[in-house]
């Protein structure tokens, strides 16, 4: 007895940590915008739904090796990123916080309809990166692709803290971040690193669309759910901050899983959205921050 | 001058009234259009939750992606209140309205006091929970195949039953939403309203109670909603949780926003546009999706104020052009 309730315990762990990585990835996505220009750009679901889509795609027409795929799915989605800046939210004329969020659900909107009439409207699978039998640990079944999405997603957690860290790109970029008059005073494109920040946030969305295929099939009208989720954890973690966004992406993939397990899959969506709902009811700047935004 | 313009609107309000009372009977002379009358039930429908989500966005600058939830509340509460419990068509549209306004107080006093995005989220994500209860709640919702035997409405024991009585009959309400909806604008909480719009921080100092001002269009918005879902629920008089869902609030922002933010005249051309569209592109099929993120996406580039602005635009050009020859 108490046996099975380690082994099923673990097995919650593990599916809540595979599925919390992409929140994580998709909430990083979320700031990474937020920061430089305080959109919330409710396209960003879609980024993961394309990038899971397309490497699936790529693979079957082009049988190149999985990660070249990868690699040329991610950059695709992540210039597909940049092209959306520059067509539809560059051009706006001294648009309001509304015309913004209007214009990134038309973007939404537009990418899932491309997406169902590229794909259709059946799910995709894909085989794990690596195949090979579960591991099993105490009981529990562990699958290999588990190991995969956490090394990707703390992956794209560390290049990213060296890109802000350590590149002068990654430096501008938290420059406009903090004040983008006084940026641009010193010569940085606010343009430029608003582009940079809707490309890369476009990249992580393809990376955590791309690993959770295996696990999770994908299909065209995802993105929704991806973007709310995401959300949810980057106003759980605090808007804004990374650490937060990651931590509270991890949080929300747990919670998900044990209520899937102990109460009941139907209501586990519900469970996450009522909880988001709190938090913007108790706590609006997040549980990590102290100060109120 | 203000004198003049309420003139105007009550002019336009009863020029629009006979134009919907003659529509039938128009659309009566041809077969190819017999069944438009069906069409302008549901745009009635749609109208009167368009109308609500347009003096949020036009009158608050605020935006919900949860509207759906309020027009399933009312569809519910209607539908489970006449069948399973016996009560009568109008007590329940009563009902179905003061709990959406109870659940639109929940949702936006904490919202609204904060920034934009944050309604847009919490309401996306009230109108989610909702539409899973809708399918989860099998007892009371009948879960995915949801119910039907919904009776329909009746005036002074004569019922509604055919599609011309229940068009005149949703017309009159959805022209009643527009003049309150005129009313509200042109009211003092209107008035702070459009200033809040303009900019939050003047609004302020005036004295105005922004969120106060704001809860209260976002509880008419909500209680609109659930006007329209109750009217749903009694023409069709059947329910299942797919009209409810996630993309029928997009689709009542596109209403909106394609219509023109800022005039409530916008959500009713959206309203129409966003009924006769599918019926004129059938060609696309499920595509139709795409035209709408394409047209939303050029109407949001190019002309923020929608059709109704552009009309008002091209008819100021020419008026302006004639004027100075």
């Amino acid at each position: 007895m108490n046996q099975i309730e380690i082994s099923s315990i673990l097995q919650y762990v593990s599916t809540g940590i595979s599925v919390g990585a992409i929140y994580a990835l998709v909430a990083l996505g979320f700031n990474i915008i937020y920061n430089v220009t305080e959109i919330i750009n409710f396209a960003q679901g879609e980024f993961g739904v394309w990038g899971g889509l397309l490497l699936v795609m790529l693979i079957k027409s082009l049988g190149f090796p999985l990660f070249i795929c990868f690699f040329i799915a991610v950059f695709a989605v992540s210039l597909l990123g940049a092209l959306i800046y520059w067509l539809s939210i560059a051009p706006l004329q001294k648009p309001s916080i509304l015309t913004k969020i209007i214009a990134t659900i038309a973007i939404s909107i537009i990418l899932k309809g491309l997406a169902m009439f590229i794909w259709g409207k059946d799910p995709y699978a894909l085989k794990p990166f690596v195949e090979g039998p579960p591991v099993q640990f105490a009981g529990a079944f562990i699958q290999t692709q588990t190991f995969w999405i956490l090394g990707i997603t703390l992956t794209m957690v560390l290049v990213l803290t060296f890109f802000y860290n350590s590149t002068v790109t990654g430096k501008a970029m938290r420059a406009c971040a903090d004040d983008s008059e006084a940026a641009g005073l010193v010569g940085i494109s606010t343009t430029r690193m608003v582009l940079v920040s809707f490309a890369l946030s476009a990249a992580l969305g393809a990376v955590g669309g791309a690993i959770i295929t295996p696990m999770t099939l994908m299909e065209y009208d995802r993105g929704s759910m991806l973007a709310i989720k995401g959300f949810s954890a980057a106003i759980l973690g605090g808007l804004g901050s990374f650490n937060g966004a990651v931590a509270a992406g991890f949080i929300l993939g747990l919670l998900e899983a044990f209520a899937t397990g102990f109460i009941s899959s139907s209501y586990k969506d519900a469970i996450t959205l009522i909880l988001l709902l709190t938090i913007i009811f108790w706590r609006p700047q997040g549980l990590f921050n102290r100060k109120a935004r | 001058m203000a004198h003049s313009m309420h003139n105007r609107a009550i002019f336009g309000v009863i020029l629009f009234a006979m134009i919907i009372a003659i529509l039938p009977w128009l659309f009566k002379l041809s077969s190819a259009t017999a069944y438009y009358t069906d069409v302008m039930v549901f745009v009635a429908i749609h109208s009167i939750i368009a109308a609500g989500l347009s003096l949020l966005l036009g009158y608050a600058g605020q935006i919900s992606l949860g509207q759906a939830a309020f027009y399933g509340v009312g569809a519910y509460v209607s539908g489970i209140l006449t069948t399973k419990l016996g009560i009568s068509p109008w007590n329940a549209m009563i009902a179905g309205m003061v709990l959406a306004a109870l659940l639109a107080y929940l949702v936006g006093v904490p919202a609204l006091r904060l920034k934009g995005h944050y309604l847009a989220m919490a309401t996306l994500g009230f109108g989610m929970i909702a539409y899973i209860f809708f399918n989860e709640f099998l007892a009371l919702t009948g879960g995915p195949s949801g119910f039907g035997g919904i009776p329909h409405l009746s005036i002074f024991g004569l019922p509604l039953n055919s599609t011309l009585s229940f068009y005149y009959f949703a017309w009159t309400l959805a022209i009643i939403v527009l003049v309150i909806s005129l009313n509200i604008i042109d009211s003092r909480p209107g008035r702070a309203l459009r200033a809040i719009h303009d900019s939050e921080r003047a609004a302020a100092a005036m004295g105005i109670d922004l969120s106060r001002a704001k809860t209260q269009v976002f509880l008419v918005s909500g209680v609109f909603g659930a006007l329209a879902g109750s009217l749903y629920a009694h023409f069709v008089s059947y329910i299942n949780p797919p009209p409810f869902d996630v993309f029928f609030s997009v689709k009542v922002l596109m209403m909106v926003t394609i219509g023109g933010i800022g005039s409530i005249w916008g959500a009713y051309v959206g309203a129409a546009l966003l009924n006769f569209l599918p019926e004129w592109l059938t060609f696309l099929e499920d595509f139709d999706v795409l035209a709408y993120g394409f047209i939303l996406l050029i109407i949001v580039m190019f002309s923020p104020s929608g059709l109704v602005g552009l009309f008002v635009k091209i008819t100021e050009k020419l008026k302006t052009s004639t004027g100075s020859e």
